[in-house]
């Protein structure tokens, strides 16, 4: 068994857990909710219409969408809760759909019967209407478990642990291994339980067999996987110890591996520590702002463009300071310092062809940009950043064209363009061996990697003294040769942790 | 056998009732009054959409009349609780309409535990029933309706109608859906079982020699009014109406036919 698949499979138990844990939770909810729902709209048909309606509107929002509207409207806070609520909305429209057409699959000669002996509505629906739908309803719980296991590996987008650790994880630093084990126990996960409820469903379609020995079987056997499936989640729920910081980080290699390289030096120090990895900017802020994330990796310019809405660029150590004051102000969130790299956008050249150019800095461009091809990532040519540049400095490129990200850094070592707009730290800046112009008259936006906390951790003085080692002490040079071992040599997330550290112990 | 000219009680009494639909643009039911009395077997007889089962269903108030009244034992059916008045009165569908889900004995078992009878006293009454019914509970409490053919589950239907031991019975076309054979079985059964119990019972039926077989009183019905009520043989003798004429021409052809062919010159053995 490979190293890499050693260390996903440690990770199952709990991912695995969570992922169902936060299933069951959703599909019991969803089901509790549902069913009245459905029952309401069956009696009504004022009721009916809009509530059919509404629940498929719902389902038309973009889950992860609804994801982040649930961070939101929860003033920040990310885990089970907002995970639990997205999939509960999302459960809803197949069960309430298959409550209304389960009891209204009733037949009117059955229903008349039951009014004709003198039954109450209630009695009626109780006694008859819903046993005859439970078929019908039991299918819908069946749709929306399945859909629910799907979605739930979303919930990782808001910090819930779940099998979409594996797979977010392994898409941001490329480890084709962690996305296949989150996969296929996703998937195997929703086979499991489409089996079970199944089971259920074919339990309740033989009610009138229930005397004979393979109806016992069933049921025998039935019993006993729910009370394993059950135990298994729940097991989720038993107190763990606590963690005492949790470190966030944003879906891209080089957040990887800094959250894994403070994790590490925090357990060192004494410390439990969980990550909560792959969450939006916007989301870890928040979380980090009201403590249910504790320390991550902030860059200056994301502050002061994203959430300062600043367009102007007075220099590196002023967006830095300002960056700093903002947070502090704003959210009381510290911050520790710069670790000393810069993740911008960069114009780099493969070296050889800007030795002949003789050019070194975007200034040199002004003379010779005319003539040559520069290529982008997908919104680079429509950003402030390339307007900053082109008012700054004057010239245009003779063609733009645009690339996905993971070939462009080829097309300029192999000459197909002259000029790429790099993100400064990407490790494969390092493996072409590319040459990253100057910026002498500080058209981009600086982006310094900032160490940042929440609120309460910042009160730690221990804490704040491990982590103050990191300040200044990482390179631009350094943080690319880390994210190369993972981006480019295809090496975990844990080999680059091991480099920096080792690199940082010198 | 009790008759009209029995000095009797009415059990239920309809006076002038009417039944009309679409703000009375549809009428189903026109000032009719009709009188039942205790332990006669009343039968309702006409085409589809004559009214008769309209008429059944205003006695248990599964429908409400738009005009007029409807007594049961004295007392104006809508001064009763609907669910409780159709407890006390046995019904028996023509679809069937039993439980699929439902046993046959929790089937028949349903009426008395609306009433809160002790489990006791319903699995003891749930074997009396069956065994009114020609069904030994031994081999048929436990079954399941779609494990029953139609005349047995006729037979549960019967007996579910007469679980909580009610005086009256109503009956909306029980036998249509049964093979010949087996109806007229199950007509000979229940009329016995009807006058054993001396049950009073109106039964709806579109099917007149059923009808003459099995009423003491026939009273046929005609786009919603009612043209004659009386015995077998006064509506054989005394035929009112040209339509009550017009529907018992075919039975009597029919009982023609089969007396020329019993006493046809060769035939006999």
């Amino acid at each position: 068994m490979s190293e890499n698949l050693q260390e996903q499979l440690v990770l199952l138990p709990e991912y695995f857990q969570g992922h169902l844990l936060l299933t069951l939770i959703a599909l019991a909810l969803g089901i509790s909710i549902s069913v009245p729902l459905g029952i309401w709209a069956s009696q009504s048909a004022k009721v009916r219409r809009p509530l059919l309606l509404l629940v498929s509107i719902l389902q038309t929002i973009p889950s992860i969408a609804i994801l982040a509207l649930m961070v939101a409207l929860l003033g920040g806070r990310i885990g089970l809760l907002p995970a639990i609520i997205a999939l509960v909305l999302y459960s809803m429209l197949p069960i309430v759909r298959n409550t209304v057409a389960g009891l209204e699959s009733v037949s009117d000669e059955i229903i008349e019967a039951a009014r004709g002996i003198g039954m109450s509505s209630r009695q009626m629906l109780l006694h008859v209407r819903l046993p005859l739908a439970l078929p019908i309803i039991i299918a819908g719980i069946r749709t929306a478990a399945v859909w629910t296991v799907g979605l739930a590996t979303l919930s990782t987008l808001v910090g819930a642990t779940s099998l979409g650790n594996f797979i977010f994880t392994g898409l941001q630093t490329r480890n084709i291994v962690a996305v296949t084990v989150g996969s296929v126990s996703a998937a195997l996960m929703a086979i499991v339980l489409d089996a079970l409820i199944g089971g259920i469903e074919w339990l309740s379609n033989h009610q009138n067999r229930a005397a004979s020995p393979n109806y016992r079987r069933v049921r025998g056997a039935l019993i006993v996987s729910l009370v394993i499936v059950v135990s298994v989640s729940a097991a989720a729920l038993l107190p763990k110890p606590a963690a005492d910081y949790v470190v966030g980080g944003k879906p891209f290699t080089e957040q990887h591996i800094l959250a894994s390289l403070i994790a590490e030096e925090l357990s060192d120090a004494g410390y439990r520590v969980e990550q909560r990895l792959g969450l939006g900017t916007e989301v870890v802020y928040e979380a980090t702002a009201n403590n249910t994330v504790d320390v991550y990796v902030e860059y200056s310019g994301t502050v002061w463009a994203n959430l300062m809405n600043r367009d102007d660029n007075p220099g590196r150590a002023a967006v830095l300071e300002g960056a700093r004051e903002y947070m502090l102000n704003e959210d009381e969130i510290h911050t520790i310092g710069a670790l000393g790299f810069q993740n911008l956008y960069a114009f780099a050249m493969n070296r050889q062809r800007a030795d002949e150019l003789g050019i070194s800095s975007i200034e040199d461009l002004i003379a010779s940009g005319q003539e040559l091809s520069a290529g982008g990532d997908m919104e680079f040519f429509g950003r402030p950043e390339w307007q900053s540049v082109r008012d700054t400095y004057g010239f245009d490129f003779a063609r733009k064209l645009t690339f996905d990200p993971a070939l462009m850094y080829g097309a300029v070592a192999a000459g197909q363009v002259d000029v790429i707009t790099a993100y400064s730290s990407d490790g494969r800046v390092a493996a072409y061996d590319l040459l990253v112009l100057d910026d002498p008259r500080q058209a981009l936006l600086p982006y310094d990697g900032m160490l940042i906390t929440s609120p309460e951790a910042a009160q730690d003085e221990t804490l704040l003294a491990v982590l103050s080692k990191f300040a200044n002490s990482i390179s631009d040079d350094l943080m690319r040769a880390a994210n190369r071992i993972v981006d480019v040599d295809g090496g975990s997330v844990s080999d680059a942790v091991d480099f920096l550290r080792s690199a940082l112990m010198r | 056998m009790s008759s009209e000219s029995d000095i009797a009680t009415p059990l239920i009494e309809l006076r002038q009732v009417s039944k009309s639909y679409d703000d009375g643009r549809t009428v189903a039911v026109q000032a009719t009054d009709l009188q039942v009395f205790k332990g006669e077997l009343l039968v309702l007889i006409g085409e589809s959409g004559c009214g008769k089962t309209t008429t059944l269903k205003m006695i248990n108030r599964l429908e409400e009349p738009s005009a007029g009244e409807v007594f049961l034992d004295g007392s104006e059916v809508r001064s009763l609780d609907a669910e409780h008045l159709r407890r006390n009165i046995g019904y028996v569908f023509q679809g069937i309409g039993l439980f699929p889900h439902y046993t046959v004995a929790d089937n028949i078992a349903v009426v008395p535990r609306l009433h809160r009878w002790s489990e006791e006293r319903i699995a003891e009454r749930v074997e009396q029933t069956l065994d009114l019914v020609n069904l030994p509970a031994a081999r048929f409490a436990e079954r399941f309706p779609d494990q029953l053919s139609g005349g047995q589950q006729q037979r549960v239907g019967v007996a579910r109608a007469l679980a909580a031991q009610p005086e009256l019975l109503l009956m909306d076309e029980p036998f249509g859906a049964l093979d010949p054979v087996t109806r007229s079985e199950l007509q000979e059964e229940f009329k016995q079982i009807q006058q054993q119990l001396n049950l009073t019972a109106v039964m709806v039926t579109h099917d007149m020699t059923e009808a003459l077989l099995l009423a003491d009183r026939i009273a046929v019905m005609k786009t919603g009014e009612l043209l004659q009520v009386g015995s077998p043989v006064e509506l054989l003798n005394q035929p009112q109406h040209a339509y009550v004429e017009e529907i018992l021409a075919l039975p009597k052809r029919r009982a023609d036919q089969l007396e020329q062919l019993l006493h046809a010159p060769g035939d006999q053995v």
